[in-house]
């Protein structure tokens, strides 16, 4: 019994991550592409997207990489693209945080934009699903996702510098993390931090490293569990 | 540009590689089914609909692919797939219209 709804849970999970696929098969081709323009080999490509297993970093690296930056500024900044994954974890961790360690070690490498707005959408919106069926669901958002990445990094490097610039690909992350956002505006407050986010974001672009990123998300947060307070005290008081 | 070295890359893809492990296993490995406190939660729940918007802004009004200039089609695309996804909550839709909206209007411009 318990085999049959974790394997539904893993299928649920599945076809809730499927959608992405058509953002991630851009996106890995686009890695692939620019990677062998930039002089990668085929291991070193695949090594990168198997490794690091993170598309905006590994885009900013490849950037800083060949514009010579020193190692360690080519790191911090790819790290502090990297730094909202320590957000996903800490907000994954009530959730699946009872699980298994070398299971909480296997998500943790398979945590990507993608897999973690899936789970962590289902299991806001699922409060009673068990930590065993939450694992399932998640190795389900994974199943359709990362084996694509590789896959096809791997084309994209072997097509090379094939793709012209007219496919516009460098638009397929925007489009695919504002089609991933919209359905989790659920209430006022998660709006209020999103605008706010945003609105901070724009100015903070300038900061050095990406950490504009950084200062914009923890604003937005911070504004969206204020937001959630001052609601739940005028309900109160209604 | 020029070549980048073998052993710089090497270095740069095995500790990006730790360090990005490093990050997304840092609460759900080390702080594991441990209670976090109510203010910590309550920020938490807000972690996507923030931190996505933010990293996507900048790229919708300075697009790299033009070198940072306000681009019609590409802000256009991005509004369209906002507004289908607010109004009918299906993230593959979204992305066909946003997709249609920058190519239409890619064409229709060039």
């Amino acid at each position: 019994m318990i085999s049959t709804t974790r394997k539904n849970y893993y299928l649920q999970g599945v076809v809730a991550s499927s959608p992405f696929i058509l953002v991630v098969v851009p996106f890995a081709a686009l890695f692939g592409v620019l990677a062998t323009e930039a002089g990668l080999d085929l291991v070193e490509t695949m090594a990168f997207s198997i490794v690091v297993i993170a598309g905006a970093a590994q885009f900013t690296a490849l950037q800083l990489l060949q514009e010579n930056a020193p190692t360690a500024i080519v790191l911090l900044s790819a790290l502090a693209v990297n730094l909202r994954m320590a957000m996903y974890s800490a907000s994954l961790t009530p959730y699946i945080g009872a699980a298994p360690l070398w299971q909480r070690a296997i998500c943790a490498y398979l945590t990507i934009d993608q897999t973690y707005v899936v789970g962590v959408s289902r299991y806001e919106a699922e409060p009673q699903m068990t930590v065993p069926q939450r694992i399932a669901f998640f190795f389900g958002a994974v199943t359709p996702i990362v084996p694509l990445w590789y896959i096809f990094t791997l084309i994209g490097a072997i097509a090379g510098a094939r793709v012209p610039d007219s496919w516009a690909l460098d638009f397929a992350i925007p489009i695919a993390f504002l089609a991933m956002i919209a359905p989790m505006f659920r209430t006022p407050a998660h709006l209020v931090a999103a605008l706010v986010a945003v609105a901070v974001s724009l100015p903070a672009a300038m900061l050095p490293y990406s950490l504009g990123l950084i200062v914009a998300g923890i604003a937005g947060m911070m504004a969206g569990a204020q937001t959630e307070l001052w609601l739940a005290r005028r309900g109160e008081v209604a | 540009m020029t070549e980048i070295e073998t052993g710089t890359l090497w270095t740069v893809i095995i500790l990006l590689g730790i360090g990005s492990f490093g990050l997304r296993f840092v609460f759900t490995g080390l702080v594991g089914d441990r209670a976090m406190p109510p203010w910590l939660l309550r920020h938490l729940r807000y972690t996507a609909v923030a931190i996505l918007p933010a990293l996507v802004a900048p790229q919708v009004v300075w697009p790299v692919a033009t070198d940072g200039v306000f681009d019609v089609p590409r802000a256009a695309a991005a509004v369209v797939t906002l507004a289908i996804g607010l109004v009918t909550r299906n993230v593959i839709l979204s992305i066909l219209c946003g997709a249609g909206t920058l190519y239409g209007l890619l064409f229709v411009m060039a």
